[in-house]
Order: C-alpha cells, then structure tokens, then sequence
C-alpha cells in the first residue's frame, strides 16, 4: 500500500513519521503557519496550520500522516479562520509595523499579507508589557511576541542554554528569561544563538543592524510567504 | 459610482501626520485624471471647514481627542462611504504608542518638564481639544466601510482602491500595494 | 546543585525539599508550600529551586505563574479568596466581598498597606452547596453571611494563624440527599480487590467491558477500552491517574466522594492498577480540596495497614501498588487529562498534542490510565459485584447511576445518585426547585436547559454530563449567568493556543459591553462568530466548550440579550466620554467641549 494522503485534490506522499505539515513541506504544497519551523520539535500553539481532515479540524504540524487522508487546506472557510486568527493576534499585542525593524520580514505580517488582512477586526487590547534592551547585542520586545516558543525552543534544543521560557497563564502569558533579574543582558544569551535567529516577528532583534535592508526591499515586500518558504525552504 | 456625476470625496486628518495626505498627492500627475471624475468637499487642500453629504470620505489617523470624534462623527454621517487611511487610522499607529503611559505623565512631560518652561502649567482652555485615555482605531468610534493599510498606503495602493471605488468595482489591492508599513 | 545566593530563603525552603524530595516532577508541590511560607514565591526563591531541582529559573517561573493559588508578589498574610461561581453570585457574594472588603480597608485584587490581607475573587472552590464560600490561605469558609464574615475579620485583625480559627467556619457538610447503588449501599474495603484477584486482570478487565462503564468525567469513553490500552501498550511503567480535579463550576460530586467514600476510590485505582500493570497511582486533588489531604493520607494509611496498598495486596503475589497524593493549585484546565498529566510532572498545565495519547504515551510518557474519581468508584462495585449487575442500571447507552451535584435556586442543594436516564424534570421535583426556569446542566462547559426542555434525560445518549447541575428559577437573568461563566473562561484559558487565549477574553469583553448598555446587534453576530471560531480552531476542550453558554443562551434566550441592545446600528467599542475623565481631572475642565 502506498503512503500518500491527498490535500486539496492533489496527492502527496509521505514517509512514516511525518506530518501531515512535513509531508506537504516536502511536496512544496504550502500550509500556513507561524509557530512552526522545521528545525525544531512541532508545537501547535498559533493554530494557523489547521487543516480539516475527513472532516475534523486538526494542526497540521501535529497531526502525523496517515494513508487514505483526505486534507482541505487552501479553501476559503479555512483562510477566513486564519485571517481571523491573525487579527486576534494583532489585536492582542502592540504590532506597530510602521516602527518595527522587522517589518518586511516578518512573518505574522507576511501572513496578514498573504491572506489579504487589512485591518485589526476586534478591538485592539493595547496591553502594557516590558521591552528589555539590557543585552549588549539583542534587544527583546514583549510588545511584537505572540507565544509561539521558537525562542524557547531554540535555546533549550539548539543553543543548551535555556535563556526562554513563558510564565503567567492565558492572557497574562508572558515570555521570561532565565537570569535571577529576568534581564536578558544578565542571561547566557549570545547574539549568535539560534533562539535570537528564529523569532518570526520583531519580539528579538539585534541591534545594530537597522534598516541595513531598506523598506521596500525585504524578504515578502514582493514575494508572499507562501511562495517565500516552498521555493527557498524555511528561511 | 454616481452616474456620471463627479464623485464628491471629503478628507481629514485625525491623529495623524498628514503622511497619508502627501501619499495621495504623490499619485502625481493621475491627478488631472483624479479631478475629471471626483470634486473635494472638506479636505486640508480646499480649506472647507465642515463636510457636507459626500460620496466617499478617507480619514487619516486615529482618535486621540474629542475633537476628533466630533470630526469623525461628521463625516460618518454626511459619507456614503468611509475609508480608514493608513495604519494610523486603523490600528492607532504611531500616537498608540502612549497608550500605556499615564496621562498626567504625559501631561507633566509636555507641559512642566519640558526644557524652557519655567512655571509651566497644564492648561484648561476649552479651546484645546481634550485627548483620551487612549489612541483608538476610528473603527472602534464609528462603523468603517473600507481600510486601505500603510504608513502610508503607497500612492499606487490609493490610486487604486479610489479608482476601483468610482468606477463602482469592490476595491482590490495586488500583493505588493498591501503594507502595513 | 548549585549553592544558592539567598541563604535565608534557602534555610527556610531546606525542610521542604527534605520533605518533597528533589525530582522536578516535585516542581508544583514544592512552590505550594514556599507559598505558605513566604505568602509569595520571592525572586529568591525562584533562584533557590531551581539550583535544587537541577531545571533552568524560567521553568520554576514559569510554573509559579500559571497556578491562581501561587503569586510572584505578595498576597498578605491572610488571602482570602471569594469563590465567583453564578450559584455564589445568586447567594450575594458581590455584596458580602465588598462588605469585607470595607470593612478591612482593602480593595478586591490588592493586598492592604499593613501586607496583613488581600481579597480577591477565585473560580468556583466546589462549595455551591453551600456557599456563598471562600478560601483562607487555601482553607474553605461556607455558609457565608455577615456574622460570618465579622468573626473572619475579627481573626484576621487578632493576626489569629488560621489553624486555630473555630472549626465551624470550615465545615462542610456532604448534604447527600438521595443515594444509590454508590453512596447508598454500604462498601467493604477490599471487597473487589478480593473479586479481582481471583478473577485475575484479564477476566476483571472483561467484566469492566461487560458492565458498559462510562468515564464519569463528561465525555464517557468506555472505560474498557482505556484500560485495555494501556495494560496492551508497551512500556517501562504503567500508570493510574484519579482525576480529581473537580474545577467545573457547579461540581462538588467528587468533594463528597472524597469525604465519605474515599475507600470506594482508592479500591477502584486499584483494580485499575490490576487490569492495566502499573505499580503506582497518582491521585490529582484539586487545590481547593487541600482540605481533604490529610484526611485522605490517613486513609491510605489504613489500606496500607490493611494489606489494600503497597507490597503483594491481599497476598496477591507481585501485586505491589502505592498510591501518591498530589495537590493542584487553582487551574481549572488541570481537569483537562493532559494537562493534568504536565502539572502532575511538575509543569505548566498545558494540554499536549495528541495523538499520541496518555494510554500510550503519559505521566513519564509511560502508558496511563486518567479517570474521573467516580468512574473509579464504580469501577470498585464492577469488580465485587461484576459487569452484568452494573449494566442492569441505567440505559442502554449509560449503564449505572450519575452522581448529580445540585445547587441554585432550590430548596435542598447537594448530592443526588440516580440511575442514568432520569429527567431533568424529576430532578427538579426532587431538589425541591420553585418555578424552575433553566438549568446549567454540566456547569459553564455543558448546556443550558430552558424550561421547554426539562423532559429530556441525564445520560449520554441526551444529556452528557460531569454531573453539575444548576437550577434558577424565574426572573432569574440568564445574560448574567453567561456573563460569569464568559469570565470563567478568561480567567482559565492557559493561554497555550491563539483562539482560546483571545478568544475567550473578546468574548467577555463583548459581553461586558453588553451589560454596559452599549451592545448592538453586531455585537451579537460577533459573538456567534468567535464561537465558531473557537470551537473550529481551538487546542483542547476548553476552547471547544468556551462559547456554550454565550451560544446557548443567545438562542434559548435572545431576549435577555436584546433588550440590553442600543437601538443603533452602530456603538462605539468604549466609552467615549468615560475615557475623557482623566483629562478632565488633570485639567480640571467641564466645559460643553469636554464632553462627547
């Protein structure tokens, strides 16, 4: 029997061990997702990858694959859900794009982009949280971080340094660092760790680097991320 | 949109850096075509202090003080259709990055603290507009038909979103004229 | 073991870490009594255990800020905690926690300028019975009233420890108003462990499959085919998990089951422990039912006494099982078995990513069985008196009887036992409710009734149920219970995933506008939208069942909700004009312009 599963029409094939978000990596079948990054362990928090399954909602980067999967992805209910969920995360922060360094190559943007979001929808929170620019090199803003633990994760798995992590619960959810002062220029944080390399907005940015690239010409300023992440691989 | 009639657009600019405005002026020379097809009631260009019935208004910047939301109010009622202009306009933007300071601080900071002002009070005339709390999206203060993103939208983004409007097309903006910054 | 910078702290946690041991799985149970120590878990502290448990600052962090009942700043001496379920609501705690609140100087959410007290509100502390209730420095006050809540404050003012306060203020009464075949017919400790040995696990295991049992906890997988999953997959241990997290508001079952009819609990972990191979369970108790801990030690002792726990049970050679208490501390998503399963490891209760799932991979990625505290009583009468008996009662679908936790507005709150398949109606009749209107049938995350449907039946094939069941009567707003149990869930989302973690907090933000008078009909469009998108995309049960009641109410009650509705089309997301007060104090204007 041949392991394929099919998405939107088309069939895929995968090995044992992928998931459904591997298997379409790999057919160059793009899904939308902000928490997920190859490299790292599957995490299913931002829920921008859900895909309907026989019928059943499921996070694509969790879900392992399975013959005989029928998969809906790029359909307009699915897309609207999406885009629903990506003003909830701008809603919920302080995603200021006309002032962040990020902007360009960020990916909660480029994904507002992608799925032709214009506006906030619900009503902004403007929650008040702590930027921290204690660290020579790297400069951490609450205000851009949407809980999506790539940082935690790469500290822990790649850099053995465990410098992230998230405290408070629902709302309050808060990324934290690993120093008795919970200052990032008090951690074993280097600029050259992967965990400053992965944030996919502008929660961790190095200093210094400003503007090198102007506005206009950044990495999804011409291209969706879509065709960004299944032409070149993760960036 | 109007029936050979020329479109009437009126504009302002809230909480905001007239950026918006300057973009729509950098359609260059598409504005001769512009003024074949659309006539402006109040706008920073015509000095008409008031609007009245239009087809379409476009507002710039959030709302930051009463004045704005008096401003704001007019122009829902007299416009068919009302457009929030820029990131400003839709999502607070820039002046939403006092939000989380507290008011008297700001208060003290413009009018006590700052260099030169020996003796400096906060004042009371009635005549300067009262700011809120909060920068909030005109969104949040008025029911918006349409939100055209940027910092400013890009002069080809709003020559396009105007152009589909008048000719009664649903406004569609390509890939590249969606910034957010 | 790094040595710690904050050698006074460390003195004082020394004795705890004697105490609890040093594996991280300890991580919760640890700061639960730095808690009691320092009133708080000071930076210090946070510094200081993790040097001992070996695990990075931002995990002990992490953990000290997800449970309600740890703080990173201080909370006083005394905190005490208002429990804020509807039923509390419906008994006048608002008033009687703003009383306390005056009357100690403190306001709710803040601690007062001696750090002596500090009052707040808590999601419902299982007391409905009884309320309105509150915790003490996690003890539980019932029967709330002014006398009551003068002599609290009497205590407190006399800086009195809480252990010696009188007695009466903590009882709690198990108010068991109608027994069946689990409360009612006495239980021999033993009784079925002795069954399942000479029945031997495979032929125990066929009897649970015989008798029908269904997880008592809401959702009803067959318990059969849990266990049976776990004794078959592979693993270094296997694992029995009592889910005694009883968090969903309205639901005190498991409290009395707990008080009175420990035995029949531990009997059934037991038995589980048979049928599925494992040599150690874990119960989860509620950190509101910290109560009941020492109690529930003290049984377990006397079935050790008794040859009911530890090495070769009844004799039964190589039949060695012990069973640990560990305590929640205030997150109603622990209830969620997952989650329950990270937070007894020592973590943030987060609900994992399934598959796989906690048969397989569980407590220790180990194979686990998770049930609810009455499945496992039942599972203790199926092992004595066999399958078959078990699947006389009940329905076809729902064998055996639902232990049914009732309060609101009737005249005898507390503990009905009926065989599966009565009606609603009966139930009414029988707690003796005065013109009955709805019922919250399995608490905020169930399902509102109205009064057309009271003939519809308790059992899975109608009305699944955890067993809350929460009566009011007419004139009763049913906008406001929404509007609570809209905060409820807020207040609980764990914050893991974006629908839920937003999503619940526009909801009540959206139903707070509402009761300001400032809703429209958008607004309901709004609701019925995010409800949607939270059932379709959320991680877990939570978000899932965190837009029922709004969605629930807006149909079986829009007019609750449309005659708060402005009659315009159109209202502004805030108050406009409330948002200019602060300008207007710093200015000290009032003119016309100073308005909208």
């Amino acid at each position: 029997m041949s392991d394929t599963l099919t998405i939107d029409g088309k069939e895929i094939p995968y090995r044992p061990g992928q998931t459904i978000m591997d298997a379409a990596m790999a057919a160059g079948v793009y899904i939308p997702h902000l928490c997920h990054n190859p490299e790292f362990k599957p995490h299913g928090s931002c829920k921008l990858c859900m895909v309907n399954v026989n019928g059943r909602n499921v996070a694509s980067c969790t879900m392992p694959a399975a013959s005989g999967m029928t998969v809906l992805n790029d359909t307009p209910e699915l897309n609207g859900a999406r885009r629903s969920l990506l003003q909830m995360l701008f809603a919920e922060g302080n995603h200021l794009c006309p002032v962040c360094e990020r902007s360009g190559n960020c990916h909660l943007q480029a994904l507002a982009y992608y799925l032709g979001m214009t506006n906030p929808h619900y009503v902004q929170f403007y929650p008040s949280r702590e930027v921290d620019a204690s660290h020579p090199d790297v400069l951490l803003d609450r205000n851009r971080c949407i809980m999506c633990e790539l940082c935690v994760r790469a500290s822990s798995e790649v850099d053995g340094k465990d410098v992230f992590g998230l405290s408070g619960r629902g709302i309050q959810t808060r990324l934290v660092v690993n120093a008795p002062t919970g200052l990032l220029g008090d951690s074993a944080l280097a600029v050259s760790d992967k965990a400053v390399q992965v944030c996919p907005t502008g929660a961790l940015l190095i200093k210094r680097q400003g503007y090198r690239v102007p506005v206009g010409r950044r990495m999804f300023d011409h291209k969706p991320i879509s065709v960004v992440q299944t032409e070149g691989g993760h960036d | 949109m109007t029936d050979g009639k020329k479109v009437r657009i009126a504009t302002c600019s809230l909480a905001g850096c007239f950026g918006c405005h300057m973009s729509l002026l950098d359609i260059d020379e598409r504005v001769f075509d512009l003024m074949q097809l659309v006539e402006f009631d109040r706008t920073p260009l015509t000095d008409i202090k008031h609007c009245g019935p239009c087809d379409v208004g476009i507002v710039e910047g959030g709302v930051c003080n009463a004045e704005n939301v008096h401003v704001l109010k007019e122009f829902r009622k007299n416009c068919k259709v009302l457009v929030a202009t820029g990131a400003c306009a839709i999502t607070g933007g820039l002046p939403a990055l006092r939000n989380n300071i507290d008011l008297w601080d700001c208060f003290q900071e413009v009018y006590q603290y700052e260099g030169g002002l020996e003796g400096g009070q906060v004042p009371n005339d009635p005549e300067l507009p009262l700011p809120f709390d909060q920068v909030r999206p005109i969104a949040e203060v008025v029911k918006v038909d349409y939100f055209l993103p940027g910092c400013p939208p890009p002069a080809d983004a709003i020559w396009k979103f105007l152009s589909d409007l008048i000719a009664g097309r649903e406004p569609r903006l390509d890939y590249e004229m969606l910034h957010f910054d | 073991m790094e040595p710690c910078e904050f050698p006074h702290i460390e003195q004082q946690l020394t004795p705890v870490f004697k105490r609890q041991g040093q594996g991280a799985d300890r991580l919760l149970q640890i700061l639960l009594e730095a808690q009691d120590i320092f009133h708080y878990i000071p930076a210090g502290a946070l510094d200081c255990v993790a040097a001992q448990l070996g695990v990075p600052r931002t995990r002990v962090e992490g953990v000290a800020g997800f449970y309600s009942f740890l703080s990173l700043e201080s909370v006083g001496e005394y905190r005490v905690l208002f429990s804020d379920n509807i039923t509390d609501h419906m008994l006048g705690k608002p008033e009687l926690m703003q009383y306390f609140c005056n009357k100690l100087w403190v306001e709710p959410g803040r601690v007062s300028e001696d750090d002596l007290v500090s009052v707040d509100s808590t999601s419902c502390t299982g007391m409905c019975d009884q309320g309105p209730a509150a915790l003490v420095n996690g003890w539980p006050l019932t029967s709330l009233d002014h006398n009551r809540l003068d002599l609290v404050i009497e205590l407190i003012r006399a800086r009195k420890p809480v252990a010696d306060w009188p007695p009466m203020l903590f009882e709690v009464g198990d108010n068991i108003h109608r027994a069946g075949v689990l409360l009612g017919e006495p239980f021999e400790a033993g009784a079925g462990i002795k069954a399942a040995l000479v029945r031997g696990a495979e032929a125990t295991l066929k009897e649970v499959e015989l008798s029908n049992l269904r997880g008592r906890g809401g959702a009803g997988f067959p318990t059969s085919r849990k266990w049976g999953a776990c004794r078959s997959s592979p693993g270094t241990a296997h694992y029995v998990v009592c889910n005694a997290d009883e968090g969903e508001p309205g639901t005190f079952k498991d409290r009395v089951l707990l008080t009175s009819h420990a035995d029949q609990v531990f009997e059934g972990m037991t038995v589980a422990a048979r049928v599925v191979g494992a040599a150690k369970g874990l119960l989860y108790l509620r950190g509101e039912y910290r109560y009941l801990l020492q109690r529930l030690q003290e049984t377990l002792a006397r079935r050790r006494a008794a040859g009911l726990l530890g090495r070769s049970i009844l004799g039964g050679a190589g039949f060695d099982f012990e069973i640990e208490i560990h305590l929640g501390a205030g997150a109603y998503i622990c209830g969620e078995e997952s989650a329950l399963i990270e937070s007894l490891e020592g973590k943030r209760g987060r609900p994992r990513n399934r598959p796989p799932f906690p048969v397989a991979h569980g407590y220790l990625d180990q194979p686990t069985v998770v049930d609810n505290v009455e499945t496992f009583a039942c599972a203790a009468r199926i092992a004595e008196k066999g399958g078959a008996w078990f699947a006389g009662i009940g329905t076809p679908e729902s064998s055996g009887s639902k232990i049914l936790s009732v309060s609101g507005d009737c005249a005898r709150p507390g503990i009905y036992e009926y065989p599966f398949g009565v009606t609603v109606r009966e139930v009414l009749a029988d707690c003796g409710a005065e013109e009955p209107f709805a019922v919250q049938v399995s608490g905020p995350s169930g399902t509102t009734l109205s009064w057309r449907e009271f003939d519809r039946r308790i059992c899975f094939e109608d009305l699944p149920t955890a067993g809350a069941f929460m009566v009011f009567r007419r004139g009763r707003d049913m906008f406001d219970a929404a509007s609570n149990f809209a905060r409820f869930f807020a207040h609980e989302s764990c914050g893991f995933c974006t629908p839920c973690r937003v999503g619940t907090q526009l909801q009540r933000k959206i139903m707070d506008k509402i009761a300001g008078g400032h809703g429209t009909a958008s607004d309901l469009e709004e609701l019925k939208g995010l409800g949607r998108l939270m059932k379709d995309m959320s991680h877990c049960g939570l978000g899932h069942t965190a837009p029922n009641p709004v969605l629930d109410t807006l149909e079986k009650f829009p007019d609750m909700y449309e005659r708060r509705l402005k009659a315009l089309a159109f209202e502004p997301a805030f108050d406009l004009d409330g948002a200019l007060a602060t300008a207007r104090r710093i200015t000290g204007r009032d003119d016309e312009w100073a308005h909208v």
